[in-house]
């Protein structure tokens, strides 16, 4: 299955747990094996996107810090 | 979410650690009858009680949270816990003057909820939703909207209901089917985890 960054969500400024709830409405409308890419200001998140990514079986690909924006590339299941 | 796949296709593979430590010792055990469920999704209770801003905001945080994560989300909506669900520009409910002097007393809707302490008369939760807007915290609003749109699901306790006088009208859009204690108590056995907040 061919790996195509999809989207970009921008979840910058917003907190707990929006950018997640974002992410997972945006997984909903896409097809198995896409990459989607979310970009986050919100500390928590980079534990809370490794733990959601272990309860929906979607894969963190990579997880990276640039300044204060977290950057999340995600591969649907 | 549509399509139900099982990680583990071997009829009464256990999926938990210790069970799946016990299994190999003594043998899997026998599987259970599953109608076909999806027996991976976990699922989450909460009993949403208080109807306090400061209790309220976390229930939808974590049944948002826990729809978002693909687990089964169940609020049963009780007592107190009742008035946020109240739909806008409803305002004084019941039939009988107790019942309406209790919702003239505590104003029902989402906007409008106290906090459990530090509430002075409206200032506590003033200065919370100004912080919140300034920190970018969803609202409770906000929060309610993502749950529904996510399948969380709302059930109101009839009992309730029928105490303080509200009917299925004055409830929000969306709202599950009234029930009772026996409900509370099935989906909180079933679930994997369950919450009384």
């Amino acid at each position: 299955m061919a790996e195509t960054l999809t989207q970009v969500i921008d979840a910058k400024g917003l907190n707990c747990p929006m950018p997640i709830v974002k992410t997972a409405q945006a997984m909903r409308t896409l097809p198995a094996g896409t990459l989607l890419e979310v970009h986050a200001t919100d500390p928590g998140s980079v534990r809370d996107f490794a733990a959601w990514c272990r309860s929906t079986g979607h894969t963190l690909v990579e997880s990276t810090v640039d300044g204060g924006t977290f950057r999340f590339v995600l591969r649907h299941k | 979410m549509t399509t139900a796949t099982l990680e583990h296709p071997v009829a009464g593979t256990p999926t938990s650690p210790l069970a799946a430590a016990i299994g190999d010792i003594e043998g899997w055990p026998e599987p259970e009858a599953t109608d076909g469920a999806d027996v991976q999704t976990k699922e989450l209770v909460i009993v949403n009680w208080s109807g306090e801003l400061d209790k309220v905001w976390p229930v939808l945080i974590l049944s948002t949270t826990a729809a978002a994560s693909g687990a089964r989300c169940k609020v049963f909506v009780t007592f107190w816990g009742l008035l946020p669900f109240v739909r806008d520009g409803v305002r004084i409910t019941g039939e009988n003057w107790m019942q309406r002097m209790l919702s003239f007393m505590q104003r029902p809707g989402i906007d409008h909820l106290k906090l459990s302490k530090m509430n002075f008369m409206g200032m506590g939760p003033w200065m919370i939703g100004s912080l919140s807007k300034r920190y970018n915290v969803a609202s409770p609003r906000e929060l309610l909207e993502a749950a529904q749109a996510l399948g969380v699901e709302f059930i109101p306790c009839q009992m309730s209901m029928d105490m303080f006088g509200l009917k299925a009208s004055d409830l929000i859009d969306g709202m599950g089917e009234p029930a009772g204690a026996a409900t509370a108590i099935e989906i909180m056995t079933e679930a994997d985890a369950s919450l009384f907040i």
